[in-house]
C-alpha cells in the first residue's frame, strides 16, 4: 500500500466501478477498495449466505431454499432500459463480453384495483383494458402526434411547443383522461410522481421516446437484466478497471479520509496504513452518511428515503400470465400517494435463485413515518409471501462539487426503475474529475467481427 | 462435419508465476521479458483442433491482477470449464500458492471442472526449487493433469491446452458462460447487445 496513486476509488457499487473502469482506460492508476468482502456495495447481489448475514445474522437460511449458490438476490431492484445509456456504456467499454443479458418478460401497470400488461403491440394495444374504445382512439393520435414528431417540421408540431408548452397543455390538446394520463407519465415516461405535469413537455416526450425505442429493440417489454443479477455489472466494470492496471483490494475497512492542511485530500487510511492519492471518489457511506457531522464537516445530506421489501415467493406473481420476470407500476393517484409503488420481480430464468422460486422487490419513496404500511398495496399483489426482508435507505446527495477538496462523492442508488440515473451521476463525476465530457463510442478494435 | 466446441478457462496463480506470458505464448506465439503485469487484454479466445478434427475454443480468463489481495471477482470463476493453475518452478512458496487456489477450486467450481496444474519457467531449470517428483505426486493425488511449461522457449504450452481439451467432456456442444444450464421449457434467447437495433426506425412508437 506504499504506492501513490491517481485516484483512490471506495465502495465497489455500480457508479465507482463504471467510473474506475472507464479512469483506468483513461490512462489513470486507480486503487480500488470496499469495506466488504464482496463486490458491488449497495448494489451488490448477494448469495443466500451473505444475504442472511446482513439481514439475519442470527440465523441460518432455510435449507428448503435450496443451494446457496443458485442466488444472486439484488438489493436494490431495477432493470437496464434496453436503449439506455448504460447500454451504451456496456457497448462502448466492451463489458458487454463479460455478460449475458435476458429479457424482462413483461411490464404491468395497476389500475382500478386490479394489473394489466402495458402493450408492447398494437394487437395487445388494441385489446388492451387500460382505455376504453374512445380513449384509445385519443390516445393513438397522440401517439402518432410523438411517432411523426420532427424537430425541423413545424407542420409536425400540431402548435404545440415541447420546450414552453406543459405536459399537461399536450394532455389537453388531446383531451386525454386522467387514467390515460396516468398510465402515459408514470407507466411509459417513468415518472415517480406528477411534478412533470407542469413543466414543459419535452423530457417527458424523451422519456416516452427511450420507452418504446427500448419496447421495439426486444418486445415483451423495455428492460433486459444480466444473468446472475445486476452484481455482475459492477464486477464486469472491476473487471475492466484491473485490465488497465487497477488494483483491486476488498474487505479492507477504511478508517479515515486522511486531509492534508488545507483540508484537500491527501489518503486513505486502512487501520496502520496510509495510501495516499490525488483524489478520492466515493459512495456516501465512506463520507460520513448517517452519522454526525465529524468534526463540523458535513459532506453529504439526506434526500428522502426509499423503502423496500425483498421477497421471496413460491409462485409467480398472480395476474401476469406467468411472467417470470416483471415490473409492475402502481401510479400514485392510484393508491392516493405522490410517489409510485414499484414491484420488480426476476427468478430462475435470470439465474438469481433456484428453481421455483420468485424474489420480488417492492419498492417506494417514503412519505411517511411507517414506511412498511405504504408498499401494502405492492406486498398485497404477490400473493402469499414466503419471506420477506425490508429496509429504509437514506438517499444521499454530496453537498460539494469535490474541486476543492479533491473528494468527489457519487450518489445513492434512488428509487428508479432504471440505471440510466447512476449513469447521469457517472457522467457528472467524470467531467468534474477529468475536465472533459465523456464520449461514447464504440471502440474501433470491437467492431472488426 | 467437424464439430466446435467452446469453453471457458481460468487461470490462476501467484502473481508473476507467468499466467499472462503462457496465455501470449498459447495465442500469439509471443514472449516478452520485460511485461509488466498483465494490462488491457485479459480476455483472449484461441482454438484447438483435435485428431478428429474436433476444434475446441478456448475463452481464455487471465486473472487481470485481481487475485493480488484476494479480490478476484466471482465472476471469474462463474461457470468455468477449465482451470490452469501456475506455479513458478524456481519458487517453492509459488506451489503452495497454487495449492491453495486448487482447494479453492475444489470446494466453489463446478465439480466437472478440469483442472491442470503447470510449473512453468521451465528454462529456469538450474534454479528450480520445486521437484518434478514433488508437483506429479500432488497433482496424481489430486486427479490433476500435470506438466512443466517455459512461456519463454514455448516448451510444454501448446502440450497442456491439448491435454485440457481431451479431457473436457466433448459430448453435448456446451456453448461457454451458462448458456449450457438453460432450464427446461425456458425458450427465450439471450438477447445479443451488439445486435444493432431493429429497423423500425429510429423513434417507432410501439407501446
Ligand atoms: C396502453 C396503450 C398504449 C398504446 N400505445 C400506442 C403506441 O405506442 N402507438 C400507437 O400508434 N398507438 C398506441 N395506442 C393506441 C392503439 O394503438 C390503438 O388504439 C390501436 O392501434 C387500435 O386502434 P384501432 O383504431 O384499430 O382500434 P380502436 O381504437 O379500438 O377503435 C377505434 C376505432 O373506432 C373508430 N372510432 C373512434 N372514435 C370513433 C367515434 N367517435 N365514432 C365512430 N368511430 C370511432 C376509429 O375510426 C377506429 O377505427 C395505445 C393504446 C393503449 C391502450
Ligand atoms: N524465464 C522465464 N520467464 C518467464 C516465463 N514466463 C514468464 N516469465 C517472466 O515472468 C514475469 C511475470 O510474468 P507474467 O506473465 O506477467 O506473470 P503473471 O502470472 O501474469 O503475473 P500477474 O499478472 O502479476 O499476476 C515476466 O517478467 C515474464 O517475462 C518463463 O517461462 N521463463
Ligand atoms: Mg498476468
Amino acid at each position: 500500500m506504499d504506492e501513490e496513486y491517481d485516484v483512490i476509488v471506495l465502495g465497489t457499487g455500480l457508479t465507482e466501478c463504471i467510473l474506475s473502469g472507464l479512469l483506468s482506460v483513461e490512462g489513470k492508476k486507480v486503487l480500488h477498495m470496499d469495506r466488504n468482502d464482496y463486490y458491488g456495495g449497495e448494489s451488490a447481489s448477494l448469495n443466500l449466505t451473505q444475504f442472511f448475514r446482513k439481514f439475519r445474522p442470527n440465523q441460518s437460511p432455510p435449507t428448503d431454499l435450496g443451494r446457496d449458490r443458485d442466488y444472486a438476490v439484488d438489493l436494490i431492484p431495477k432493470f437496464i432500459i434496453a436503449s439506455g445509456e448504460l447500454v451504451k456504456i456496456l457497448v462502448h467499454t466492451d463489458v458487454l463480453r463479460y455478460l449475458e443479458f435476458k429479457q424482462i418478460a413483461g411490464s404491468f401497470v395497476y389500475k382500478n384495483g386490479k394489473i394489466s400488461k402495458v402493450p408492447s403491440t398494437e394487437v395487445e394495444a388494441a385489446r388492451s383494458p387500460l382505455m376504453g374504445l374512445f380513449e384509445k382512439y385519443r390516445a393513438k393520435k397522440f401517439f402518432e402526434f410523438l411517432q411523426g414528431w420532427k424537430e425541423e417540421d413545424p407542420a409536425t408540431h400540431q402548435g404545440l411547443n415541447l420546450d414552453k408548452d406543459s405536459m399537461r397543455k399536450v394532455y389537453q390538446h388531446f383531451g386525454l383522461e386522467p387514467g390515460t394520463q396516468d398510465f402515459i407519465g408514470h407507466a411509459l415516461a417513468l415518472y415517480l410522481d406528477d411534478d412533470y405535469i407542469n413543466k414543459p413537455a419535452r423530457s417527458t416526450y424523451e422519456r416516452i421516446v427511450l420507452y418504446t425505442t427500448s419496447m421495439a429493440r426486444w418486445g415483451k417489454s423495455p428492460y433486459i437484466y444480466p444473468l446472475y443479477g445486476l452484481g455482475e455489472l459492477p464486477q464486469s466494470f472491476a473487471r475492466l478497471s484491473a485490465i488497465y492496471g487497477g488494483t483491486y483490494m476488498l474487505d479492507k475497512p477504511i478508517d479515515e479520509i486522511v486531509l492534508n492542511k488545507d483540508g484537500s485530500f491527501e489518503g486513505v487510511r486502512s487501520g496502520e496504513e496510509t495510501v495516499r492519492a490525488k483524489m478520492v471518489i466515493g459512495d456516501p457511506s465512506y463520507f460520513g452518511a448517517g452519522k454526525e457531522a465529524e468534526g463540523g464537516k458535513l459532506r453529504v445530506v439526506e434526500d428522502g428515503k426509499v423503502v423496500r421489501a425483498i421477497c421471496l415467493l413460491k409462485h409467480p406473481i398472480p395476474g401476469t400470465e406467468e411472467s417470470d420476470s416483471v415490473q409492475i407500476i402502481i401510479p400514485q393517484n392510484q393508491v392516493n400517494r405522490r410517489n409510485d409503488i414499484y414491484i420488480a420481480m426476476v427468478s430462475s430464468t435470470h439465474k438469481v435463485c433456484a428453481d421455483n422460486i420468485y424474489v420480488a422487490i417492492v419498492s417506494t419513496i417514503v412519505e411517511t413515518s411507517a414506511p412498511e404500511n405504504e408498499i401494502q398495496p405492492g406486498l398485497h399483489l404477490l400473493g402469499s409471501i414466503y419471506d420477506k426482508f425490508v429496509t429504509v435507505s437514506p438517499i444521499y446527495t454530496p453537498v460539494a462539487d469535490g474541486k476543492q477538496d479533491h473528494i468527489y462523492i457519487t450518489r445513492s442508488y434512488d428509487a428508479t426503475s432504471h440505471f440510466e440515473t447512476v449513469v447521469e451521476d457517472v457522467f457528472d463525476v467524470f467531467k468534474r474529475v477529468m475536465g472533459k465530457d465523456l464520449e461514447l463510442k464504440k471502440r474501433e478494435s470491437d467492431v472488426e467481427q | 462435419m467437424s464439430k466446435q466446441f467452446q469453453f471457458k478457462l481460468v487461470l490462476l496463480g501467484e502473481s508473476a508465476v507467468g499466467k499472462s506470458s503462457l496465455v501470449l505464448r498459447f495465442v500469439k506465439d509471443q514472449f516478452d521479458d520485460y511485461r509488466e503485469s498483465t494490462i488491457g487484454a485479459a480476455f483472449l479466445t484461441q482454438t484447438v483442433t483435435l485428431e478428429d478434427q474436433t476444434t475446441v475454443k478456448f475463452e481464455i480468463w487471465d486473472t487481470a491482477g485481481q487475485e493480488r489481495y484476494k479480490s478476484l471477482a466471482p465472476m471469474y470463476y462463474r461457470n468455468a470449464n477449465c482451470a490452469v493453475v501456475v506455479y513458478d518452478i524456481t519458487q517453492t512458496a509459488s506451489l503452495e500458492k497454487a495449492k491453495t487456489w486448487i482447494r479453492e477450486l475444489q470446494r466453489q467450481a463446478d465439480p466437472s471442472i478440469v483442472i491442470a496444474l503447470c510449473g512453468n519457467k521451465l528454462d529456469l531449470s538450474a534454479r528450480r526449487q520445486v521437484t518434478e517428483e514433488e508437483a506429479s505426486k500432488y497433482a496424481d493425488e489430486e486427479g490433476l493433469l500435470w506438466s512443466e511449461t517455459s512461456a519463454k522457449t514455448g516448451e510444454g504450452v501448446n502440450a497442456i491446452f491439448n491435454a485440457i481439451a481431451k479431457k473436457l467432456p466433448l459430448t453435448a456442444p456446451p456453448s461457454a458462460r451458462g448458456a449450457r444450464a438453460a432450464a427446461p421449457g425456458t425458450t427465450r434467447q439471450n438477447v445479443d447487445l451488439n445486435r444493432q437495433p431493429t429497423a423500425r426506425g429510429g423513434e417507432a412508437c410501439n407501446c
